[in-house]
């Protein structure tokens, strides 16, 4: 497999040579999760990310008050659903919100709104046999894409543990009914072989527990999502680089898409989503991980505001044991297109047939 | 006389006729009133704080406004247990009063519409819905399919209802070849409205309690119990307390409406159990949790025992010929059937669909009293259109308000 320590990027162009120019230095990726400092604005402009819309949006800081603040927020009751919207409303939304967000984290925040690359289908791999249950994954995600903290805590992953349970001898006799032959019985009733629950609130001292193997689960990316098609003002749609996202502007908050879910994937923002100014990431994409609102659905989106300027997502990259693995799915080159060909590979629950992208592997 | 000039008098007459009313009426009013203030103030708060204040989380995210809304969904259906005898099988009683029963069904519609907006994150998006300046998911969500079928069958029962109280306070004879069809249209669009909302819930894998094809026919069959069991007890507060005699043929038909749907969904009942429990797999979770708890987390198995048996003793009351003519009795087992199927659709089928989670995490979920006021302010909302409504209506059928007296008194 590939070196653990250098984080490999795919190529959104889909070029089988991965250029090395697309590469981030590690230093830069660390900052990006770090209050706004001059360094970290420099980093931003190095990577061409801000859009006319952005440096509206900055001029318009200048000029804040109570009042500006309601009229935006006015105006974004009006606005369009995303697709909906012509270049020109698109910008005006997104320096909309800019202003907003900017005033209130007090740093610059931009919006962007990178559409997908041609050529490029998002696929995602991950080694079950690899994964120690740190969480570390977790932690990450919720830091990159901004979710509510505190006791309204969003987590887009959800590390199941998974117990291994044993056979014992002792109930080898036992079982009812019991006098002409057991027909149901032995270890039929204790955590015998795998149970097939797993337990995502575990607390351990150390992990790896011996007793358990870890399996984390979110969003699988489907390629048939049942949560899109029983949304009734579509503002839950899979992107044509496979990401399924939420426009969180439009949503109603019904909630069909948390009930239709087999993953349990969706998350709702029951209140204000309580995400403090120092922890907000200033660097956000407008389908991706800009501040929410009370009362919408919210999920994984790969990092849309990272992978799609060639950056993988920030589980990928905080994972200590390389058990995350990101790229183009029609990039024959790609790891995760290797992984699909040289190992064992499933998707959850495909009874539900949905054609996950997530792909879970052994070595 | 014009056209405009009946319809202004009709209007006069009718609001200034349900505004006057006895002790009683204002008294009932006054109750409901108090709900009333008391939603008024909850909703201000969950329109304020968002979602957060009720019980729900995102392990078990619909909770009672939705099991409400798909309950009074089968009562809104009910109401055609009233227009079917009467224009199918020309019942002659039912027939004098097929009004009340769409009066009913406006009614509840009201109260759906109210319990899917305190059940939205997002109400002020409503308009995001409507086709044109929002996107409509249709033919796409069951949603878009739910709204168009209450939507039009609230329009149907107001155009039909209306029409003919309309007409009667005129005097003058209904227009067959307009309000027949409205009329036929209504029966079979009731059936739909039940049959979509299971479609709503049954359509996901995800939810294995709900995902079999039992469920439309269960619905349906739990609505033409539960509303007519509420037809009758309104009917019979009816003959006490105004001058409207409802015949007894009338309110014995629907007794037998009663028994039989309620015996129909008895038997759906247990063949569902049988058919899960035999061979419990893993699908069948939430109805081992719904009826014997699990590992200790046991708030729905009081719920489940005693609506199966409000249900059982009520089919057992009803199926006795004396017992369903014997007023007493029928009106403790409709009260007993109502009731009894409220707890089925909430406690026994919308929440349990959401325990275990898809990863199977057991989760549960109690209502806040913000969320019980909320709940309650609907229903006394929803009790007072009816009670506005019949009042009304009556008021046509007793001769009370009609044309004539305006014409005489210019």
């Amino acid at each position: 497999m590939t070196n653990k320590n250098t984080p490999q990027i795919y190529d959104p162009a889909s070029s089988p040579t991965s250029s090395s120019d697309n590469l981030i230095p590690v230093k830069e990726i660390h900052e990006a999760g770090e209050p706004a400092s001059p360094s970290r604005r420099k980093a931003l402009k190095k990577m061409g990310g801000v859009s006319v819309a952005s440096l509206l949006g900055t001029a318009a800081l200048m000029t804040n008050s109570d009042e500006a603040q309601a009229n935006i927020e006015w105006a974004e009751h009006f606005q369009s659903n995303y697709r909906l919207m012509t270049e020109e409303e698109k910008a005006k939304a997104v320096a909309r919100l800019e202003k907003r967000y900017s005033e209130e984290y007090g740093k610059k925040v931009t919006v962007d709104t990178t559409p997908a690359q041609e050529g490029v289908l998002f696929g995602y791999a991950l080694n079950i046999q690899k994964c120690i249950g740190c969480r570390r994954c977790v932690k990450a995600c919720v830091e990159e894409n901004n979710q509510s903290r505190g006791d309204q805590e969003i987590e887009w992953i959800r590390v199941l543990k998974m117990e291994k349970g044993e056979f014992t001898p002792e109930k080898m006799n036992e079982g009812y009914p019991n006098d002409y032959g057991i027909q149901v019985g032995g270890n039929a009733y204790s955590a015998s072989g795998v149970v097939l629950e797993g337990e995502h609130y575990y607390e351990p001292e150390k992990v790896p527990d011996e007793d358990a193997f870890y399996m984390p689960i979110a969003c699988m990316q489907c390629e048939k999502p049942p949560c899109v098609k029983v949304c009734p003002v579509r503002t839950t749609y899979r992107e044509p680089d496979g990401i399924v996202v939420v426009d969180y502007n439009w949503c109603i908050g019904c909630r069909m898409c948390v009930a239709a879910c087999p993953y349990w994937a969706r998350r709702f923002n029951w209140g204000k989503p309580n995400l403090p100014k120092e922890e907000m990431n200033p660097n956000t994409h407008y389908l991706g991980n800009r501040p929410r609102m009370k009362g919408v659905v919210e999920k994984c989106t790969w990092c849309v505001q990272r992978t799609r300027k060639g950056r993988y997502p920030a589980c990928v990259e905080v994972c200590p044991v390389g058990a995350r693995k990101f790229g183009n799915l029609l990039d024959p080159e790609s790891e995760v297109r290797k992984i699909l060909a040289r190992k064992r590979v499933f998707r959850l629950k495909v009874e539900a047939n949905t054609y996950p992208k997530f792909f879970y592997y052994v070595d | 006389m014009g056209l405009l000039r009946k319809t202004l008098f009709f209007i006069t007459d009718y609001v200034t006729y349900v505004a006057r009313g006895g002790a009683k009426f204002y008294g009932w009013l006054g109750f409901l009133g108090i709900f009333i203030t008391i939603w008024f103030y909850g909703s201000y708060v969950q329109l304020t704080e968002g979602m957060i204040i009720t019980g729900l989380t995102d392990q078990v995210s619909w909770g009672i406004f939705l099991a409400n809304f798909v309950f009074l969904v089968g009562v809104a259906a009910g109401a055609v247990t009233v227009v079917f005898p009467a224009y199918v099988y020309k019942h002659k009683a039912l027939h004098d009063v097929t009004v009340l029963g769409e009066m009913l069904a406006i009614a509840a519609v009201t109260m759906c519409g109210l319990f899917i907006i305190s059940h939205m994150g997002r109400p002020d998006r409503l308009w995001h819905l409507i086709p044109y300046i929002g996107i409509f998911n249709w033919p796409s969500s069951m949603l878009t399919w739910d709204v168009l079928a209450l939507s039009g069958y609230f329009v149907l029962n107001v155009l039909g209802g209306f029409y003919y109280l309309y007409k009667k306070y005129c005097g003058e004879p209904l227009n067959k070849k307009f309000y027949l069809p409205i009329i036929y249209i209504a029966i079979v669009w009731a059936l739909s409205i039940h049959t979509i909302t299971a479609f709503f819930m049954n359509t996901m894998p995800a939810r294995p309690m709900w995902f079999h094809s039992m469920m439309p026919i269960r619905f349906i069959s739990t609505a033409f119990a539960a509303g007519p069991a509420l037809i009758i007890i309104v009917f019979l507060i009816i003959r006490r307390n105004t001058k409207l005699w409802i015949e007894d043929s009338a309110i014995n038909l629907l007794s037998q409406i009663v028994v039989w749907c309620l015996g129909i969904a008895l038997f759906l009942t247990f063949s569902e159990i049988v058919t899960e429990l035999y061979h419990p797999t893993e699908h069948s979770h939430g109805l081992q949790y719904l009826m014997f708890g699990h590992n200790g987390l046991n708030n729905l198995v009081p719920w489940f025992w005693s609506s199966l048996f409000a249900m059982i003793a009520a089919f057992i009351m009803l199926l006795i010929p004396s017992w369903r003519k014997d007023q007493t009795k029928l009106q403790i087992a409709c009260v007993m059937t109502f009731l009894g199927i409220w707890v089925e659709k909430g406690m026994g089928l919308m929440l349990p669909g959401s325990i275990p989670t898809p990863i199977g995490e057991f989760t549960q979920y109690s209502p806040t009293f913000l969320e019980i006021f909320n709940s309650l302010g609907n229903w006394a909302i929803g009790f007072a259109v009816l009670t506005i409504l019949l009042k009304g209506a009556i008021g046509i059928l007793l001769g009370d308000i009609k044309l004539e007296k305006q014409e005489a008194s210019v």
